[in-house]
């Protein structure tokens, strides 16, 4: 039975590629069982799993609940909408003192890049990082590259651009180093205003202009503009983003060429994204979010029977 | 009558050109006498064989935080540290709570300082609560025998109130000792802009926002005929912008911190809170421009930023981590390390840069070691290698990110006030 190398899942940067895969094979099997009438197995009766949410998530909380229960494992929820350090108490204590109730696996999102690897480093249990700041949020690259991997039977050689506010992404950067394991060409396309400081070094084309992105790209993935902050700090307004960066039916078309295209929600209509590019057969959103559960009951018994 | 007697030492003083190897003999703090081979029965003998008397080492940027925040250090600790470091003398930055920005609290540093073998200066602020509005009162400051002044932690930003700084202190034969940074471009940063930032998606303290103010603030210097020092210099172009106005004949002066001359932002990968402080760590250009701006004299001192925090205020997520780490008790063995032993600095080059500089830009008394000065000396051993284990510090803090690093050479003690400290 093969398993992982890594004992958490604090990022993609660095997983080895036999790690990438098992995952990705994995998660056809844990598909399979969301198939099923009865949707729940034993893999994980018996641990105790908590999501530590320290940042606000509804649909990646979900996710990760719907494969814990779908595993057997016993749940619990803990959400702070703020930093414990603000209450007195350190990250370290609220963690230890949920370490000391005897859980098995941590499921952490936080608003503050490494802070997941940093408790990781500090407590006994595994880890598997929900979203942390701008750093990673490995779980919604792997179900990126499932979702493409369905589509295109594999990842190797594929030309897969990333669109939107790159600087402030997480799940860019996950996707960045997911995919450039697994042998894809990876591009970003943004205004120049959202695109990280020497981001080519790291292996990734950098595109400002959306056709020449569109052009290159078989896949591409559209990030969701955060409307509260980006908005006249990074770039003049929405319109102006909307219409000079918005994937739309007219673009796509255009190309006279498959394409895929990925969003990992929420999506703002009208914005990014077009409703009839959303809605229509471009899009695998919906897949992508079904993908979701299986790839976090993967990533959950692969963790969690390496802990053992 | 306590005479105190040092056998056998090489001294070197860069002052006096001194390299000899000699027997010096202190009574009630003066050099009485320094000759080949002295007999004192009645002094107390310290075998320096094979190590170094240096005069006393200055570090002329620590923050004791004292007063205000005592759990992390305060001024007897921080001079015990200081002690143990090599150092005779240190000038503490403001920015405390109370801020230095008026005579009591100036006179509350030397109250708090007084009996101590390390003299203890401080440094004023440049503006009233360090808020970067209007100026302090810097005459009633330099009455109370501050030695420089500086908002550090903070930056003049004002052009005006910057301007107005640099002429009021052009009065008083001081240094204006600024931290550069935009604070605009700093906006709640946490590490340098590099591709390393980029891999780990932390907000940046780009080199800009250094090279942006040293470059205007040079232009202020010029205009206004003041005297400028700038704190922690951290990157290449601030380096090319000292450089340039020190050709041109500027009063501007610059200090390097150890861990800016050693470590670059690679190591922020383990996002561990001790490789966090302001200016960050910067890349490996930015290290060789510190070392090639020590040599060439860019750069004329070599300052800490001694910084402590409580391990609870560090162990905590990276962008919510305070800036800073201790630099007292690594210093010397940081500098013998990368800047001696890799032939960037002779010792005598050394040691102007971490005794005569420091002491000349904060006007102190230039130290000599000649028969008839107060002695004021450092002890070194520049061969004992060790590991540095922060659980020995003196300091109350801890935060390191040089704990386990094998170093060659240390401080064996310094001998000040008539008092002798051996580590």
């Amino acid at each position: 039975m093969p398993s992982l190398s890594i004992p958490h899942l604090l990022g993609l940067h660095g997983v080895p590629k036999p790690d990438l895969e098992l995952i990705l094979d994995s998660t056809d099997t844990f598909l399979e069982i969301l198939d099923r009438p009865i949707k729940k197995v034993p893999t994980l009766q018996g641990k105790t799993v908590v999501n530590l949410f320290f940042e606000n998530s509804t649909r990646t909380r979900i996710s990760f609940e719907l494969a814990e229960r779908r595993l057997s494992a016993d749940v619990v929820n803990f959400s702070a909408s703020t930093s414990s350090v603000k209450k007195g108490e350190t990250l370290l204590d609220t963690a230890r003192n949920i370490e000391a109730m005897k859980v098995d696996i941590v499921v952490m999102r936080h608003s503050a890049a490494g802070s997941v690897k940093f408790l990781s480093e500090r407590c006994t249990s595994s880890f598997l990082n929900a979203g942390d700041g701008a750093h990673e949020h490995p779980t919604q690259a792997l179900l990126d590259m499932v979702t493409i991997r369905q589509k295109t039977g594999s990842l190797g050689g594929l030309n897969v651009c990333i669109i939107g506010d790159i600087a402030h992404s997480r799940v860019a950067r996950s996707n960045i180093y997911g995919l450039l394991t697994m042998g894809a060409n990876v591009a970003v396309c943004g205004p120049a205003s959202m695109i990280p400081y020497d981001l080519e070094r790291l292996g990734v084309r950098v595109f400002t202009d959306i056709d020449s992105a569109l052009d290159f790209s078989d896949v591409i993935n559209v990030l969701r503009i955060q409307l509260e902050r980006d908005a006249g700090a990074n770039f003049p307004s929405l319109r102006e983003y909307h219409n000079t960066f918005g994937i739309t039916r007219r673009r796509l078309d255009a190309l006279g060429k498959d394409m895929i295209v990925l969003h990992p929600g929420p999506i703002n209509r009208g914005v990014e994204i077009e409703s009839e590019v959303a809605d229509g057969p471009y899009s695998v959103i919906l897949p992508q979010v079904t993908n979701g559960v299986a790839i976090r009951m993967a990533v959950l018994y692969l963790i969690g029977i390496r802990a053992e | 009558m306590a005479s105190h007697l040092f056998q056998n030492a090489r001294i070197v003083d860069p002052v006096t050109q001194t390299d000899t190897q000699k027997d010096i003999l202190v009574v009630d703090g003066v050099i009485e006498r320094i000759a080949e081979s002295i007999s004192a029965p009645d002094a107390e003998t310290v075998d320096l064989r094979g190590k170094i008397i240096a005069p006393g080492f200055c570090d002329m940027h620590v923050h004791f935080r004292e007063p205000g925040h005592e759990h992390k250090e305060d001024i007897a600790s921080g001079a015990a540290a200081a002690a143990a470091g090599g150092f005779t003398a240190v000038a503490c930055m403001p920015n405390t709570d109370p801020t230095i920005d008026n005579a009591s609290v100036a006179g509350f540093i030397y109250q708090k300082g007084r009996g101590l073998a390390v003299d203890v200066y401080p440094i004023g602020a440049i503006t009233k609560g360090r808020k970067g509005e209007s100026i302090a009162p810097m005459i009633e400051l330099r009455d109370a025998g501050v030695v420089g002044f500086s908002d550090d932690g903070s930056p003049v930003h004002n052009t005006k109130v910057l301007r107005t700084a640099l002429e009021y202190a052009s009065m008083l034969d001081l240094p204006l000792i600024q931290h550069a940074e935009d604070p605009f471009l700093f906006a709640g940063g946490a590490m340098n802009e590099s591709v390393v930032s980029t891999e780990l998606g932390l907000p940046t303290i780009p080199r800009l926002s250094e090279d942006a103010i040293v470059q205007r603030d040079i232009l202020f210097t010029e205009y206004v005929g003041g005297c400028y020092h700038l704190a922690h210099m951290s990157t290449v172009g601030a380096a090319e912008s000292v450089r340039n106005a020190k050709a041109r004949g500027l009063r501007v002066t610059s200090e390097v911190a150890p861990h800016h001359f050693t470590l670059t932002d690679d190591v922020v990968r383990s996002y561990d809170s001790n490789v966090k402080m302001n200016p960050p760590l910067r890349t490996a250009d930015d290290v060789r421009a510190m070392k090639e701006a020590l040599r060439d004299g860019t750069a004329d001192a070599i300052a800490t930023d001694h910084a402590p925090h409580a391990g609870f205020e560090k162990e905590v997520e990276f962008v919510y981590a305070p800036f800073g780490i201790v630099g007292l008790e690594t210093a010397v063995g940081l500098a013998v390390t990368e800047l001696l032993l890799e032939d960037w600095l002779t010792l005598p080059q050394l040691i102007e840069k971490l005794s005569t500089n420091p002491r000349r830009i904060l006007r102190l008394p230039e130290l000599r070691i000649a028969e008839g000065e107060k002695a004021n000396l450092t002890f070194l051993d520049l061969e004992v290698q060790w590991v540095v284990n922060a659980g020995a510090f003196r300091s109350k803090s801890r935060n390191t990110p040089f704990h386990g690093r094998s170093l060659t050479g240390r401080p064996l003690g310094i001998y000040n006030n008539g008092q002798l400290f051996l580590a």
